[in-house]
């Protein structure tokens, strides 16, 4: 399109396309940004008015800063920042493409010649000749060359990494991929929680700030939680034992702990918290039959086993606050004499002789697991847009297009040689490159190329 | 010898290192440039053993894991990769004068490491949210991108204080430092190197969260300044590139950069509050 005839379309454009808006937008962002971290997020509303006071209070409500970062202008920039990425990119690819696709075959030799990196010899070869053995040369150097006939002359030309120009515009896709792949997130996807209790299931979970209820599409079992600690008291290890039941089917059993979480169709369950309750799971394992039942008991409750007659309770709990080591005093009968009545420790297995049988027991603790229930189906275009942008970036700032042409003409009956290159980056290891081939060509024999 | 000898060592190395530095600098005795290239060397020794020792020591209490897990053991970390990144610099471009600049950021985050009351150098085991190994690939990227960074600080000031006086003849303090071309142009390839690593570091740390707790941004303080210090040398490349920006205002922006690192691990565990508070303590 013509300068003159830019009409309001050409200027608006231009503005969408113009780097100057980038970096507008690139300091907009770092600036606002900050806000968020100072200005505590997501809090209710009193706790802005006791820290600001009203009026400020009131200034944060209209600009949504106590959450910024969702805020109708935050967005907006981050929509800005998406279109200038977006039209800065279509406005430059097709030039970048062409200079990829470029025939550089025909530059003219003018142009060789006032390349800063140029080198001039003679030689005693014909210039076909000369042609040819320089273009072993270069082949040995590992530039293989391309050859044409021009202006009374013979051009040889070796490109190295055209497409590496296309780094640059790598990176900027790859952040529009992120911006995608965070958008179906956000879209189609949920973050809810559910507290669920060891032996017990659940089908539905709560979302993230509304509380709303969620079905899932399947069932989900805890079979156990256990919390191991490290001899100086700090937590070691939550993990919870889940099983999947999808159409009544048991479809998965795994053991999740922070860190390595549970998948199932595309919605994931990570291991967030836990809560202990006042309440222990008894175990009894008959030793003979190999038959157990567990057995859910609160302090001064009993509970019977039907199957082997015994009625089994807790007379009384000693141990930490958090009950992270206990004892239980347990009370067991089987209406054939005496009940058993002994302490076991929360790390202990009892054996216990009664007339009929003898009982293996142990306890633990009865938690609910505290499970991150996520969908998120624009992980993965998360993450392709990341690796995008790390290649890109290598591409782009390691990575160079380097261009060598040798231009062999004859002058007077002498053949001239002129070697001249050009690389966009990393130009000194290009320099080097660029000397070694000049030096072994003129340490070719045959060439006998002599200094012009 | 236990790794806290080994570490005290390194301090105490560290610093008479930036001191030697200086000193050859400021009263240009190039003769002695090799002895605080020696003691750069030595120290640096020094802490590998040291790092590699606690890490095995870790095992021997039975808690075993990488020594990156703190406060204490990142900022080590953090002067390790400094020095480390300074000496291949010294050896590239085989220039000490830039020591001078470089090395007291590496000593200067040993010395807070060692002697600040604000951490503690104990071993501790890891809670469940911190095993993990895009964790230790988080932290190990992110610090070589922040060593970039106070390198390219030291540089940017290093051009500033050339630039004050742009003739300074060779026998005078300035004349002795690089060239400014050739500065502004170390200092753009380290910018480069560390935003690489920058955003290797954001993206690891966003899978680590992802796996940890199913969300791999949240915009906590932790991670909106580490995207803060990304806006800035973002805005710092697309300057240099496509507003042909060098010289003195890339060197304001290296500066500015590094106060954004700073913030981003100083000021968010002590001032603010977050996720990563673990560090904290
Ligand atoms: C934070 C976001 C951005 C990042 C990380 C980024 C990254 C980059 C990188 C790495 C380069 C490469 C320079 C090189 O080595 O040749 C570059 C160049 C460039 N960027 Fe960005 N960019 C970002 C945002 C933008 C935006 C929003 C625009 C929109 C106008 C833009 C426009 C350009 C242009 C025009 C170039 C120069 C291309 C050339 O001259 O070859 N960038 N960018």
């Amino acid at each position: 399109m013509e300068k003159k005839q830019s009409t309001v379309w050409d200027t608006i454009w231009d503005f969408f396309a113009s780097v100057k808006l980038a970096l507008f937008v690139l300091f907009a962002l770092a600036i606002t940004s900050i806000i968020g971290t100072i200005v505590p997020q997501k809090e209710q509303a009193v706790v802005y008015i006791q820290k600001y006071g009203p009026a400020m209070a009131r200034i944060f409500e209209l600009l949504d800063i106590p959450d910024m970062y969702n805020s109708w202008w935050f967005v907006a920039l981050l929509s800005l920042f998406s279109l200038n990425l977006t039209i800065c990119s279509l406005e430059r690819l097709p030039n970048v493409w062409r200079f990829i696709t470029a025939d550089n075959l025909r530059t003219e030799p003018e142009r060789l010649a006032k390349m800063a990196l140029r080198r001039r010899f003679t030689s005693a070869l014909s210039p076909t000749e000369a042609a040819a053995e320089v273009e072993a040369v270069m082949g040995a150097a590992g530039w293989k060359a391309q050859r044409a006939e021009a202006e009374g002359g013979i051009v040889l030309f070796s490109g190295k990494g055209a497409w590496t120009r296309l780094g640059v515009y790598i990176v900027h896709i790859s952040m529009l991929v992120i911006f995608v792949g965070a958008i179906i997130g956000s879209v189609w996807g949920y973050k809810a929680f559910v507290m669920l209790p060891e032996r017990s299931y659940t089908d539905q979970v709560y979302a993230q700030g509304t509380n709303q209820a969620i079905k899932l599409p399947f069932q989900l079992v805890c079979e156990r939680f256990d919390l191991t600690y490290y001899p100086n008291g700090a937590p070691k290890e939550y993990r919870s034992q889940l099983k999947v039941f999808d159409n009544g089917q048991e479809v998965l059993a795994k053991s999740i702990v922070v860190n390595d979480p549970l998948q199932y169709r595309g919605i994931t369950m990570y291991q967030a918290s836990y809560q202990g309750y006042e309440e222990f799971l008894v175990t009894l394992a008959d030793k003979n039959s190999g038959e157990s039942e567990t057995l859910r008991l609160r302090p001064g409750q009993k509970q019977q086993w039907n199957k082997a007659g015994l009625t089994v309770g807790i007379v009384k709990v000693a141990g930490t606050q958090s009950l992270s080591s206990y004892q239980l005093r347990l009370w067991i009968d089987d209406e054939q004499g005496e009940p058993s009545v002994f302490w076991l420790d929360s790390t202990q297995t009892a054996s216990v002789a009664r007339p009929a049988a003898t009982y293996q027991v142990s306890s633990k603790q009865y938690f609910a697991t505290g499970l991150q229930v996520v969908k998120d189906p624009g992980v993965w275009t998360v993450y392709i847009g990341c690796t995008l942008m790390l290649l890109g970036l290598l591409v782009a700032f390691f990575l160079s297009h380097r261009r060598l042409w040798v231009y062999i003409d004859s002058d007077n009956g002498t053949t001239r040689v002129l070697l001249a290159g050009v690389a966009n980056k990393n130009k000194a290891g290009f320099e080097n490159n660029f000397e070694a081939l000049a030096e072994s060509l003129q340490e070719n024999s045959k060439l006998q190329l002599g200094k012009e | 010898m236990d790794s806290s000898q080994l570490l005290s060592i390194t301090t105490f190395t560290y610093l008479a290192s930036a001191f030697l530095y200086l000193f050859v600098f400021v009263f240009r005795v190039p003769k002695l440039g090799i002895v605080a290239t020696l003691s750069a060397v030595f120290g640096f020794l020094m802490e590998t053993a040291g790092l590699g020792l606690r890490w095995v020591e870790s095992y021997q209490m039975g808690i075993g894991h990488a020594p990156l897990s703190n406060m204490y053991e990142s900022v080590i970390f953090y002067a390790w990769v400094i020095v480390g990144f300074y000496l291949a610099i010294e050896f590239i471009y085989k220039n000490r004068t830039i020591g001078a600049f470089a090395m007291p950021f590496g000593a200067f985050a040993m010395a807070w490491a060692s002697f600040s009351t604000q951490v503690t150098k104990q071993i501790n085991p890891l809670v469940p949210a911190l095993q993990s190994n895009w964790l230790l690939a988080h932290v190990i990227t992110c610090f070589i991108g922040y060593a970039a960074f106070a390198v390219a600080c030291g540089l940017g000031i290093m051009y500033l204080l050339k630039n004050t006086k742009k003739d300074a003849g060779e026998g005078t303090l300035l004349g002795s430092l690089p060239p400014l071309r050739v500065i502004d142009d170390i200092t753009h390839k380290t910018i480069l190197f560390g935003f690489l690593w920058l955003s290797a570091g954001i993206i690891t740390g966003a899978i680590w969260a992802n796996s940890a707790w199913g969300t791999y941004w949240s915009w906590d303080p932790k991670e909106t300044w580490s995207l803060i210090t990304w806006f800035i040398y973002a805005f710092a490349l697309h300057a240099r590139f496509t507003r042909g920006w060098g010289g003195t205002r890339i060197a304001w922006i290296t500066v500015v950069g590094f106060l954004s690192v700073v913030f981003t691990y100083y000021g968010v565990n002590f001032l603010l509050s977050g996720l990563h508070s673990y560090g904290s303590n």
